[in-house]
């Protein structure tokens, strides 16, 4: 979308529907795969600062990432590995912004999971929880007033960053301008360490729609072909005019909040319960089962993910680092105003 | 000077502060299609000063009353500016932006460096003490904003100044905090707004003198002046430089200010820790040492909130009265 994917990247077929869970398990393979490189170069010493992974959560975030169109505008945020790469990122530009290139988009200024084009209506997160949620509700309002129709804006937010201000402000806000924003609420289970039980007292987040004025959709997140099929018909709402949606998908995180976390805090009822399912697995159940795909032709894409991975970490391995002396310092555009060069 | 009134010079013009700003604002608003305005009570009502008074009715649904969320509004105006609007923001009070420093500070000012993409926006801070306005409608809050990297903050004294930088303001492809002072919405008048002036980052001398230089910006400088006039009345020429912009910070102006007079006063409404007055400070004593006859001084509000009642109020802040003073201690050491 963005930018044209890597040769190797297995083409689509021509018949395939992009809604379909096939074309979403591309992009959650291919995400699965570069996290666990990722976590690898981690634990090897190749990445500073934090590697937090979405592992679990792929098959939401591709459903919103393959939702999306061309001229959409995404901020996604701490575990959209899939849903970026979906949008139009590139593995290559991931693996640069994790291994601090300089030729990544970030240039070695902001890593990991901060990172964004905004020129291509893929804006790069701040840390703050709830801040993008006024933001893409301001770039909708951008294009609404240049009289841009047919455009959604879409962002990804935790159970957590549910109890901000900035998210119930930019909701809220959202629904006063009537703008088409998605909110894609991950429940995972748990803020860092915090479980959901001190973070709301709501019998379910998704009450919190109708509080706001705007449409609530709530899906099992570990259930692919449900995450598809509901992302994309809140996305088409949104899209047809239908105000802001806010889809709230109930399902675990899998891994700890961060590589840095050991998850020893985890409750296993919660990992043996249907919630506990990894999204992958069930993705290739039901790909099998109604025969859109082969355990082979599944294999085929992991191996193939495999091979863009290596080779797009290979790369950004060899790129040159950001170098202090080169580095402009200077935080304004405008260089006349600046005081970067003084002490 | 009356210790609770606050000093101005030019009071005999036809044009206020307020009427500069909004006529600042129906320029822009005509002129330039990405500009709007988003603000709570600005549209009919016209905001809580009046800033907007009419402008909603002549540009229909770009000057918008806004949810009581700061932090969304700059939010909001963010993503306008990512999309190449040109947003302005009005805070009831500079006070509230409080409320919306998280998307200020760590959002629109990190965008250029950390993307390359520039985020212009204006935040307006309707700013600095009114007698009987109290701790959370009084503040000002320059300091803090220029604390940051990645952000202009501009703080204009005067009707022309309060015209044509905010013009230039929503020009500059950066986010640009707009300190304008409530004080002289009503009480500074001029005769006409110029289609000139001196770039921001350039300060100006408000009066020429040669004893010693009294840096300082927005309303203070009108106390300043008042100050620098009953001391001329005992043969002291004062310096007074209008420093407009205090990020940045021109200190160029400031060295050759203090390189005549050999001695500096600054002088600021806000809080004493740190702040302008203090950078002022720091950069004459790191770059202009050997300039100075005497120490350098600084005379601000005190380390206290703003106080509601007139009596402590016009203690609270420094007046002409209190410029004065500290400005013969200066004189005498
Ligand atoms: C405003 C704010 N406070 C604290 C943090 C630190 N922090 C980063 S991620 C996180 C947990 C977020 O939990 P949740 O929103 O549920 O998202 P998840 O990590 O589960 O995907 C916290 C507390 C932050 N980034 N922003
Ligand atoms: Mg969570």
């Amino acid at each position: 979308m963005l930018q044209t994917s890597p040769a190797t990247r297995t083409e689509a077929r021509p018949d395939e529907n992009q809604t379909s869970t096939l074309t979403a398990y591309r992009w959650m393979i291919l995400a699965r795969v570069l996290e666990e490189k990722l976590a690898s170069l981690y634990r090897g010493g190749k990445i500073t600062g934090g590697v937090f992974l979405g592992k679990g959560q792929e098959a939401l975030s591709a459903a919103i990432g393959t939702a999306l169109r061309k001229g959409d505008i995404f901020a996604p945020l701490i575990r959209d590995m899939a849903g970026r790469l979906a949008f139009g990122e590139s593995v290559l530009e991931a693996a640069r912004t994790y291994l601090g290139s300089r030729l990544g988009p970030m240039r070695g200024r902001d890593g990991n999971i901060h990172r964004g084009k905004p020129r291509d209506g893929y804006y790069a997160m701040i840390s703050h929880l709830g801040a993008m949620v006024s933001t893409v509700t301001g770039g909708l309002f951008a294009r609404r007033a240049r009289g841009e129709t047919g455009v959604v804006g879409a962002t990804c937010i935790g159970d957590g960053a549910t109890s901000t201000g900035s998210f119930h402000e930019g909701l809220n806000m959202a629904a006063v301008e009537k703008l088409p924003l998605v909110v894609i609420v991950a429940n995972n289970q748990y803020a860092y360490s915090t479980p959901t039980a001190r973070q709301y007292a709501c019998e379910d987040l998704v009450q919190r729609a109708a509080g706001y004025g705007v449409a609530g959709y709530k899906i099992d997140g570990t259930d692919p072909s449900a995450c598809v099929e509901v992302v994309h018909e809140a996305v088409a709402r949104a899209r047809a005019g239908s105000g802001p949606q806010m889809v709230v998908a109930d399902l675990l995180r899998l891994v700890g909040h961060g590589e840095h976390d050991d998850f020893h805090y985890m409750n296993h009822a919660l990992k043996l319960a249907p919630i506990g399912r990894d999204c992958l697995d069930v993705a290739r159940e039901q790909l099998i089962a109604s025969g859109d795909a082969t355990r082979a032709q599944l294999d085929t894409m992991r191996n193939q993910a495999a091979a863009e991975v290596e080779s797009a970490c290979g790369t950004a391995l060899r790129e040159a680092l950001p170098n202090p002396s080169e580095e402009d310092w200077c935080a304004l555009s405008t260089r006349r105003l600046s005081e970067g060069g003084q002490q | 000077m009356f210790q609770n009134q606050t000093a101005t010079t030019a009071q005999t013009g036809t044009i206020t502060y307020l009427e500069a700003i909004r006529a600042a604002q129906r320029k822009l608003l005509a002129e330039d299609e990405r500009v709007f305005i988003y603000g709570q009570d600005i549209a009919d009502f016209g905001g809580a000063f009046k800033a907007t008074k009419g402008l909603a009715k002549e540009f229909p649904g770009r000057v918008i009353d806004s949810p009581i969320s700061e932090d969304a509004q700059v939010g909001l105006a963010i993503g306008a500016a990512l999309e190449g609007m040109r947003p302005i923001v009005e805070m009831q009070f500079a006070d509230f932006s409080t409320c919306g420093l998280t998307q200020i500070l760590q959002h629109a000012a990190t965008m250029f460096w950390r993307t390359g993409v520039p985020c212009p926006i204006v935040v307006r801070l309707p700013s600095g003490g009114t007698a009987g306005a109290g701790p959370f409608h009084s503040q000002s809050m320059e300091a803090l904003y220029a604390h940051y990297p990645g952000i202009v903050v501009m703080t204009p004294a005067t009707v022309e100044d309060a015209y044509t930088m905010l013009l230039e303001a929503v020009e500059i492809d950066d986010p640009v905090i707009f300190c304008e002072h409530k004080y002289l919405y009503y009480h500074l008048k001029a005769d006409g707004l110029p289609d000139v002036a001196l770039p921001t980052g350039k300060a100006r001398i408000a009066r020429a003198g040669r004893d010693a230089t009294i840096v300082t910006y927005s309303a203070m400088v009108h106390e300043s002046i008042a100050c620098a006039e009953e001391l001329a009345a005992e043969g002291w020429e004062i310096e007074v430089v209008d420093l407009r912009s205090v990020k940045p910070l021109d200190t160029d102006t400031i060295l050759g200010s203090v390189a005549r007079t050999g001695r500096l006063l600054a002088v600021g409404e806000a809080f004493p820790w740190g702040g302008v007055t203090a950078e002022v400070l720091a950069r004459i004593a790191t770059e202009g040492f050997g300039l100075l006859d005497a120490p350098p001084m600084r005379l601000n509000a005190k380390d206290t909130p703003v106080p509601y009642h007139p009596n402590l109020w016009g203690t609270h802040r420094p007046t002409a009265r209190t410029i004065t003073s500290a400005m013969r201690d200066l004189l005498r050491s």
